[in-house]
């Protein structure tokens, strides 16, 4: 199989697994307890305007209708409105997901720079630099990312006064006050990913390192740098990059909590407080924009992996 | 490259020790030997007798945890007191290694040619195109055809013997004096392993690179070596021409091992097996080591026989050699 067939046949497999998705998201929304009008009309409304409501938002109708209505409209890049402020879905999105891809993005630097040194040093270093190293893994890893975020607002916003607590400022219109918003949203989402990514680093590169083709060569003469980077880390990388790519689904997930607590515009509080209010469309839209943003990336890291083996596009065993 | 008359390499009282719970492992006892300039000589013995653990300390690649005296002599040089960084620049340059399996010893995510080429760089200060120009050359000379296409492959999509092919054109990139090749076609099949043997020994008289060929397999031996080195239990009990050790086998190891080699015996015959086991290195017989199993011990082998003997009839560490004149029993 050459390199080209193995990207096209992972490209065209991406199209059921976000059809499928498309059904879930879809399908999970109607099977939760819960009715979007009673919540939009309160509990004062009589059946009638209950009835009416229903059918001018097409809910009276079978949910397959329902569903082939939908799937329709996104085909079209349309969301559906709103039920609360009407206004077109994809709209909001536009404004909600760069600010959900911009934490999300510059955590997952972040914790690639960190994980990955890290990560390398702790696998050729003294036994100190490993304890060190299994430290941080422990407390990265067990440290739940709400009690970091509030941890760090009271150490840097409430005490040390350096970086505000919440909010928000467009990259566009204030790109140093926008970056001063996110460096808390990001440290706080980055320390788990950086423990993780440390962890699977150090693993992988220990297990190269003891390969006999490192010894091949020291028989060849080449330097211990050149061995850690440019063989261990470079045969390390196929491993690290899977793991970066489950990860970030992990992240999004994270996301949505340090998204409500710094009061970031982003698509996970979107979700959160859409399902409080039962706003089928905006979940759905928020949900699916989550997970499609999750599917590419996990596209990416395949093309990445790939590109990185050659045995993988060939489908040879490693 | 100045070559001197003398030795490629010479061993000198080689000793390797490692720890172990049950106290040191004498791996390799006292061990001297001369690789001559053009040579190919043969390194033999039963799996397990210290011939890889020898190939290693002369290349300096044993862990540390190894306890190595006597001398590794290469030039004027004694490569066992040379530091870690300086042993660098000679490994790869003077003194090249081969090892057994090409599939783990190659780097599976970098192309084949780029292996070649970085052996060139960590050591000459060429450019990356002059380093491939060499590299493709090198791939040419062993015996890689279209190697312009299999530059840029990866190793798995090459066979085990175009692998070792890749293997011993790093090796040979920048010309060292002395090759060590451990046991390199053990994981190639028989039809692959005559072409390796044929490759290394056509090196060998183009380049006047000397070889030092490990091998647990006496056919190997049969066909490229010039002179035969037998070890046994870390020891070197006879060292011969190949006609020599086929034809008059002095030590009764030798003589025994030839025997247990299917095919040298009459057809039908039942193949002779050495009784016994191989000694614990850790507490070895004093004296002769393969004496416990020897039909022709007696008390005198209590205290170790010298390597002795002369360029004609070649070296026999025994106190009761078997004649020289005579023929092996068993043909």
């Amino acid at each position: 199989m050459t390199r080209l067939t193995f990207v096209v046949r992972r490209l065209l497999l991406t199209i059921p697994v976000l059809w499928v998705m498309t059904l879930f998201v879809f399908m999970i929304l109607r099977l939760i307890p819960g009715d979007p009008v009673r919540t939009m009309l309160g509990f004062r409304a009589t059946p009638e305007n209950v009835a009416v409501a229903r059918h001018q938002l097409g809910l009276d109708e079978p949910l397959w209708r329902q569903y082939v209505g939908w799937l329709g409209g996104l085909l079209h890049g349309d969301l559906g409105n709103d039920l609360i402020s009407h206004a077109p879905l994809s709209e909001l999105m536009s404004q909600r997901l760069p600010v959900t891809l911009e934490l999300t993005v510059l955590s997952m630097l972040l914790a690639i720079v960190i994980g990955v040194t890290l990560g390398a040093w702790a696998a050729v270093g003294s036994r100190r630099v490993r304890s060190l190293t299994d430290g941080a893994v422990v407390l990265g890893v067990s440290i739940p990312d709400f009690w970091l975020g509030i941890m760090l607002v009271l150490l840097f916003a409430a005490t040390l006064g350096w970086l505000p607590p919440s909010g928000y400022v467009p990259f566009s219109d204030d790109p140093a006050g926008n970056l001063r918003y996110m460096v808390l949203p990001v440290a706080t989402l980055a320390g788990a990913e950086a423990a993780y990514i440390l962890r699977t680093t150090r693993g992988a590169m220990e297990s190269v390192l003891q390969r006999p083709s490192m010894t091949y060569l020291r028989a060849k003469g080449i330097g211990p740098f050149r061995m850690v980077a440019g063989h261990g880390l470079r045969n390390a990388a196929p491993t690290v990059v899977t793991v970066i790519g489950i990860q970030f689904g992990v992240l999004l997930g994270g996301a949505i909590v340090v998204e409500t607590l710094f009061g970031l515009p982003g698509v996970g509080r979107l979700i959160v407080t859409s399902i409080n209010q039962r706003n089928y469309p905006a979940v759905q839209a928020g949900v699916l924009a989550v997970a499609t943003l999750f599917v590419l990336v996990s596209l990416a890291v395949d093309l990445v992996v790939a590109w990185l083996d050659p045995r993988v596009a060939d489908g040879v065993g490693t | 490259m100045t070559r001197t008359t003398g030795p490629a390499l010479a061993l000198d009282d080689l000793r390797v020790s490692f720890p172990s719970a049950q106290g040191p492992v004498s791996a390799v006892d006292g061990v001297s030997l001369e690789l001559r300039p053009d040579e190919i000589l043969g390194l033999v013995g039963e799996s397990g007798c210290g011939k890889s653990t020898l190939a290693n300390a002369a290349m300096g690649l044993l862990p540390e945890s190894a306890e190595v005296s006597g001398a590794v002599r290469l030039g004027d040089r004694d490569l066992t007191i040379l530091a870690e960084r300086d042993l660098r620049r000679i490994r790869g340059d003077e003194i090249a290694m081969v090892f057994q399996d090409p599939s783990t010893s190659l780097d599976p995510v970098w192309t084949v040619g780029d292996q070649v080429a970085e052996t060139i760089r960590a050591h000459r200060d060429v450019s990356r195109r002059e380093a491939k120009a060499r590299a493709l050359k090198l791939m040419r000379e062993v015996g890689i055809p279209s190697a312009e296409q299999r530059y840029g492959e990866p190793p798995h999509r090459m066979s085990g013997g175009m692998k070792q092919r890749i293997v011993i054109a790093a090796a040979l990139a920048n010309d060292p004096a002395v090759l060590i090749a451990d046991e390199p076609t053990t994981a190639l099949d028989v039809t692959i392993q005559a072409q390796i043997l044929q490759l290394l020994d056509g090196l060998r008289q183009r380049r006047g690179t000397a070889v030092l060929l490990i091998t647990h397999d006496l056919g190997v031996v049969a066909q490229v070596c010039d002179r035969v080195a037998v070890m046994y239990a870390g020891q070197l009990v006879e060292v011969a021409t190949t006609e020599q050790i086929f034809s008059h086998p002095a030590h009764p190891y030798t003589e025994a091992l030839l025997r247990a080699v299917p095919g040298t015996g009459e057809p039908g015959a039942e193949l002779t097996v050495i009784p016994g086991q191989v000694p614990d290195l850790a507490a070895p017989p004093v004296g002769c080591r393969f004496a416990p199993r020897c039909p022709f011990a007696t008390e005198e082998c209590s205290i170790r026989p010298p390597l002795e003997g002369d360029e004609a009839h070649g070296a026999v560490a025994c106190w009761h050699p078997r004649s020289r004149d005579r023929e092996v029993t068993a043909r």
